[in-house]
């Protein structure tokens, strides 16, 4: 679907490595463009024509990010550099003011390291307690999670989808879980807002993380989503230039209000743009017609694989548009080489998830991640190479 | 060299490799190396006697490329001496990064004389030698 709003495309290129980034649609390289060859200046400075011209199309993406998930107000929107920075603002903006030692944080073993660092910092430094929810066959089940929970339990962080194994997780059930436990539930949704309608109030996520290049937008830009009463007690990281209303020689300081206040410094203006015009493009397709489109492709792909024994797929069983898949006996470094000459890229290795093998027992897999621009062609393409793989050292070594 | 003999190299190298599997013993230094592409992981253990590699074991998962170089750099390497391990090193190093080097100091480590086409492979082909490096100070 929609190939031709893709310029890359033109190339000679199957490009099944959509969990990592995805490619950019015309319209978006041309709002990234406009705004650079026709408009530039900075963000809340100017009386001039173009600076306020920056500013309305600056503050309309947080209205477009408001309307995409759902929140109450763009005052709950900030702009960051993308999840992992989202993440740590949480940690550190957050958490470590509103956690003691001793209180639990609930991660799991699948998480992506974006999602595990910050929480193992935060344990080195003020003494809070990160526990892992056990994985059920890889996956959350409500019930682990319930069982996970003590009475110091204090936030429930996950992946809605992981980006490993491409599982959905049960964040329905479990939002509700931590609305009734006055659990704060965080979401990493790099993953899965790209790919699935997320809806903070129907969830009940208190704060959620995602990245613009992982849904059409340029690389550098993302989204931080809190409560508006948890994002009003969120302590900036980065202070400086545009989030202070004033300050003295003295130390007397005063910080703008929401959602200045947590975006210090002159913001990626035209990264945000850029996300506004992917937003734009997303919405006129529709994210179920994505998300039905994905799973379609996924379907296809597993009933072409089953007769080549030799191709180990790991995760049959999970909804998400992602393939974790080995070829038996073959480094999986060695069949993204392999792959790459017929240049079809996947990603190799252990996808920033580097505790999951403990449960896994498989260190590293190939991932193919699906995107709605894929089409069951390039599949049939990549199932004839994985099924002629028998020459796979003549063209890796 | 004949393409097609490098490959039997290789490949003979990756599929039954030199010393593969570690030991219980304390007089082996153990080191572990990490691909900056963060999948690769080895692990080499050194015997050094009077300032000669007398044994090198291994074990790990990594690509073709990284296990053939580290089988045939764990053949190259045995009963050398640090002077010897010194210069097998830097022409190693330097026959990947392109530069002036000896084949002569090789042995079979010279299939490897190409692999600068590939740039992404090169560090697999540097992988087992970035272990020799944090231990040749200690011969």
């Amino acid at each position: 679907m929609y190939r031709e709003d893709f310029p890359i495309l033109n190339n000679d290129l199957i490009y099944f490595d959509n969990g990592a980034t995805t490619l950019k649609p015309q319209k978006v390289i041309d709002a990234v463009v406009d705004y650079y060859s026709n408009y530039t200046a900075n963000a809340h400075r100017g009386d001039y024509d173009n600076s306020l011209k920056v500013d309305m199309k600056y503050e309309e993406v947080r209205t477009k990010v408001k309307n995409l998930i759902n929140c109450d107000s763009e005052k709950e929107i900030i702009f960051t550099s993308g999840t992992t920075d989202s993440l740590n603002r949480i940690v550190f903006g957050y958490m470590k003011h509103y956690l003691h030692a001793g209180d639990e944080v609930l991660i799991t073993k699948a998480e992506h390291a974006s999602n595990v660092l910050p929480w193992l910092e935060l344990e080195k430094e003020i003494g809070i307690k990160v526990k892992y929810i056990p994985l059920e066959n890889h996956l959350v089940t409500i019930e682990n999670v319930k069982n996970s929970i003590t009475e110091k339990t204090k936030v429930i962080s996950l992946a809605h989808i992981t980006n490993v194994l491409g599982d959905v997780r049960p964040v329905l059930e479990i939002g509700k879980l931590c609305r009734d436990r006055h659990i704060l539930f965080v979401v990493d949704g790099a993953q899965s807002v790209p790919h699935i309608k997320v809806d903070v109030k129907q969830l009940n996520i208190d704060f959620l993380a995602f990245s613009a290049h992982k849904m059409l937008g340029p690389t550098g830009v993302g989204v931080l989503y809190g409560r508006y009463e948890l994002l009003e007690q969120l302590q900036p990281t980065i202070v400086g230039g545009g989030m202070n209303s004033s300050f003295t020689s003295t130390g007397e300081v005063e910080y703008k209000s929401l959602p200045s206040r947590l975006e210090a410094g002159t913001p990626n203006i035209a990264g945000v743009i850029g996300m506004g015009a992917a937003i734009d493009y997303l919405m006129s397709i529709g994210i179920d017609t994505i998300t039905e489109y994905e799973r379609h492709l996924k379907h296809y792909f597993l009933e072409k694989v089953k007769d080549i024994p030799k191709v180990i797929v790991y995760n049959q069983d999970v909804e998400g548009g992602l393939i974790a898949f080995n070829i038996d006996g073959v480094f999986s470094q060695d069949t993204a080489v392999y792959l790459n000459h017929y240049h079809i890229c996947v990603r190799a290795g252990n996808h920033c998830a580097k505790i999951l093998k403990e449960d896994l027992l498989v260190k590293n897999t190939c991932r193919i991640s699906f995107y709605f621009y894929n089409t069951e062609e390039e599949i049939d393409k990549l199932i004839e190479v994985l099924r002629n793989s028998e020459d796979i050292f003549k063209i890796v070594l | 060299m004949d393409p097609r003999l490098k490959r039997e190299i290789m490949l003979e190298n990756y599929e039954n490799p030199m010393n593969r599997g570690l030991v219980e013993d304390d007089s082996y230094i153990k080191v572990n190396t990490n691909n900056e592409s963060c999948i690769d992981n080895l692990d080499l253990m050194y015997k050094i006697e009077n300032h000669k590699i007398v044994d090198i074991r291994f074990d790990g998962e990594a690509c073709a490329i990284s296990t053939g170089a580290t089988s045939m750099m764990i053949k190259n390497l045995i009963g050398k001496t640090k002077e010897e391990v010194l210069s097998i090193l830097e022409n190693y190093e330097n026959m990947i990064h392109e530069k002036e080097y000896d084949s002569t100091v090789l042995g079979e480590l010279n299939v490897y004389n190409e692999i600068y086409k590939q740039p992404n492979r090169k560090k697999c082909a540097l992988l087992p030698f970035e272990s020799l490096r944090k231990i040749v100070d200690k011969m």
